[in-house]
């Protein structure tokens, strides 16, 4: 098992964001969580990447427990989170934005070679690899996002809504990106309110609900599950 | 004559400008002895502009003091660009470190050359120990998870304290045998000679910038964690707390050689253009290649956007503690320069209100742009220090103070018609980052 998160309990003061949640990532998986406004999915996102700290629980990441590790120590570790809003740095080139991911990493060669697959995946940075992140479009600032949180070269990605925002045609390219990181061999735990693409795309899934997971399964039993459609998929 | 002497004053300030570009153009310039040889040429213009042929001199006494002070000026407000512009903590402590650069550096050569070499020795080997001392401690601290803020704070400053008291121990045991060498006032010893004062004079400026830089570790190590505003406050504290030293050097710190409130006299003027220029054209090219490092990349990261930076596996604490000692290191080498150009230390000089200006200048220059800060710091010495000064004491003698209203009254057009500041973010030469051109694929 790649990620396991052992009932954790959070808190935002007196909020209690996180109630006792419990799931896992498996090697070569894709996880969705899915869940209306405020479930606490990006909350979860920020747990196992060390932005936040449970304050009960843990979270076990290829065997070892990485609850209290620093965030910078567990990118080093190989856990990679993009998060919500994109984030990217608006003053810095396509490029630095790039060589920011790879912060971690010092191999000039193996840097310049992760960003060729990062440009592989998505060309349209590599047109725009001189242009500064702040004058992308939505749809590019996302893409360069997900791109950066690549240059890490995780074994596990945490995407936090990543089509958010975007058209419906770039949706669909986004989804279809995601697929194909994860076919060459990233795990990736995906945090989306586009519930339909998400299970569309995901293995396993589960549901929460103001801090509790109230559904688990295989993604495609979820999205023919009654009560999912109609809460979550609109159907 | 009035009207010659605004004429002369404002093509004076132009040419420094123009003076201020073509330094820094010819400092970028690709070709490595072109470049050498540019800032070799740009010193020797100005040495020879105040050399005096005769009657005839194009930069006055006025003029020099005026100079030092501004190349004091830069690397003082270039280190406060890298704290507040770069890395966007509010600092009003950048005032604060100058002045204990100043001091630290005036006391290890009046001391020196009054045949006391503890100044000098203590500091060295202080700021050396310290140095050993935070790396080791820094080391045995990363072994460990979750420690907090406070205890490792704990655990600097009483390593602090124990290397500086060896260092008080070496000093003390160093200066009988240094003593015949240096001699006394009247009769100098060999160490003592112009030469060896000069180099003393280059170690003093650099342990101030040292000293200055460990202060704001331990400073910064446990304040940084506040949050910006409210390290915007502690800082203010820090610089009044400084000055209330300053004034009480004599009483309550053991220093009666600083003379407290009435002020520091018969500091050697040991600054000449040549070390102003030198130290102001090192912080610049140190400063430049800092921020156009993978380091200096992830200051700014830390400024855009801490979630996304600390996403990037960046330790958000350790950038911005490391931004705040190089610019306050900085802040203390440019104290060095100062002290020994002035020859006279006042707390008046360090009071937190004239610690404003550095943050005006580089307000004025633009808060991401290096250039924008040299070029107001040369702008704001020469126009408001020199020419203004002169004119309003034409007018009567209280007249000068007006400079005070005058100088908020230009901020606030600024800000109303040029809120990013007079350049923003653009740099010039040297200070421009390369743009990498994009690898065509064969
Ligand atoms: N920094 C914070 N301080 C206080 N409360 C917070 C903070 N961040 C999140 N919360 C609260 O925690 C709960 C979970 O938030 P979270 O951001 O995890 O939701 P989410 O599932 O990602 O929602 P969305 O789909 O809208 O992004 C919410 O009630 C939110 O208001
Ligand atoms: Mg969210």
């Amino acid at each position: 098992m790649l990620l396991e998160v052992n009932n954790i309990n959070v808190y935002y003061g007196a909020i209690h964001a996180l109630q006792g949640i419990s799931f896992n990532v498996n090697e070569g998986e894709i996880v969705t969580l899915i869940g209306a406004n405020g479930a606490g999915k990006s909350t979860t996102l920020r747990t196992v990447s060390g932005m936040i700290r449970p304050r009960s629980g843990s979270v076990v990441y290829k065997g070892e427990d990485i609850t209290m590790t620093a965030c910078e120590k567990i990118v080093v570790k190989g856990i990679s989170h993009v998060p919500e809003g994109r984030k990217i740095f608006a003053p810095l080139t396509v490029r630095e934005n790039l060589e920011m991911g790879a912060y971690t990493r010092s191999d000039r060669s193996e840097i310049a070679a992760s960003m060729e697959r990062v440009f592989a995946s998505f060309p349209r940075l590599k047109e725009r690899i001189n242009q500064l992140g702040g004058t992308l479009s939505g749809g590019e600032q996302q893409m360069l996002a997900t791109g950066r949180g690549l240059m890490s070269r995780p074994a596990l990605l945490l995407l936090d809504e990543p089509s958010m925002g975007l058209s419906p045609l770039l949706v669909q390219e986004i989804f279809r990106i995601i697929k194909e990181i994860n076919s060459q061999g990233t795990s990736i735990l995906l945090v989306e309110q586009n519930a339909s693409m998400a299970l569309s795309i995901a293995s396993r899934a589960y549901v929460l609900e103001t801090g509790r997971i109230v559904m688990e399964g295989k993604a495609s039993d979820i999205a023919n599950d009654p009560k999912v459609k109609s809460a979550y998929l609109g159907i | 004559m009035d009207t010659f002497f605004l004429v002369a004053s404002l093509v004076k300030i132009i040419a420094i400008l123009a003076y201020i570009y073509g330094l820094l153009w010819v400092m970028g310039h690709a070709n490595r002895w072109v470049k050498i040889g540019g800032i070799v040429l740009a010193f020797a213009v100005v040495q020879l502009a105040l050399t005096p042929f005769g009657d005839f001199q194009i930069l006055t006494a006025f003029d020099q003091g005026l100079l030092y002070q501004a190349c004091a000026m830069t690397m003082v407000a270039l280190g406060l660009n890298l704290i507040y512009g770069f890395n966007g903590q509010f600092s009003l402590g950048q005032w604060g470190f100058y002045g204990i650069g100043a001091y630290c550096a005036a006391d290890i050569t009046y001391r020196w050359i009054n045949g006391d070499s503890r100044g000098l020795i203590v500091v060295a080997f202080g700021v050396v120990l310290v140095a050993l001392a935070i790396w080791g401690i820094g080391k045995f601290l990363s072994r460990y998870r979750g420690i907090p803020v406070m205890s490792s704070f704990t655990l600097y400053l009483l390593g602090t304290v124990a290397a500086a008291a060896v260092a008080v121990f070496i000093g003390n045991a160093l200066q009988p045998l240094l003593q015949p060498a240096l001699g006394t006032p009247e009769n100098p010893g060999w160490l003592n000679s112009e030469i060896a004062l000069q180099v003393v004079f280059f170690l003093a400026v650099i342990l101030a910038g040292a000293f200055a830089a460990i202060v704001s570790f331990l400073f910064g190590l446990p304040v940084l964690t506040l949050g910006s505003d409210y390290f915007g406050i502690a800082t203010l504290g820090f610089t009044i707390v400084i000055n209330t030293l300053m004034i009480n050097s004599d009483t309550i710190l053991p220093f009666p050689e600083m003379k407290g409130g009435r002020g520091m006299i018969g500091i050697p003027k040991l600054t000449t253009w040549f070390w102003a220029f030198a130290f102001m054209v090192l912080v610049i090219i140190v400063m430049r290649n800092f921020i156009h490092s993978s380091t200096g990349r992830t200051v700014m990261s830390v400024r855009e956007d801490e979630t996304a930076a600390r996403a990037m596996g960046i330790d958000i604490a350790g950038t911005k503690l490391l931004s705040f000692v190089v610019g306050s290191l900085f802040a203390g080498l440019a104290g060095g320069v100062y002290a020994h150009y002035i020859g006279f230390l006042s707390p008046g000089t360090f009071d937190f209100l004239v610690g404003f200006n550095p943050l005006i200048i580089v307000v004025f220059g633009g808060l991401g742009s290096m250039s924008g800060t040299v070029a107001a710091s040369f702008g704001w010495i020469f126009f408001l220090e020199g020419l203004l000064r002169v004119i309003l004491s034409q007018m009567g003698t209280e007249a000068p103070t007006w400079r005070f209203v005058l100088y908020p009254i230009a901020l606030l057009l600024l800000m109303l018609l040029r809120p990013q500041g007079l350049l923003g973010n653009t740099e010039w030469g040297f200070l421009k980052a390369k743009v990498i051109p994009l690898k065509v694929e064969k």
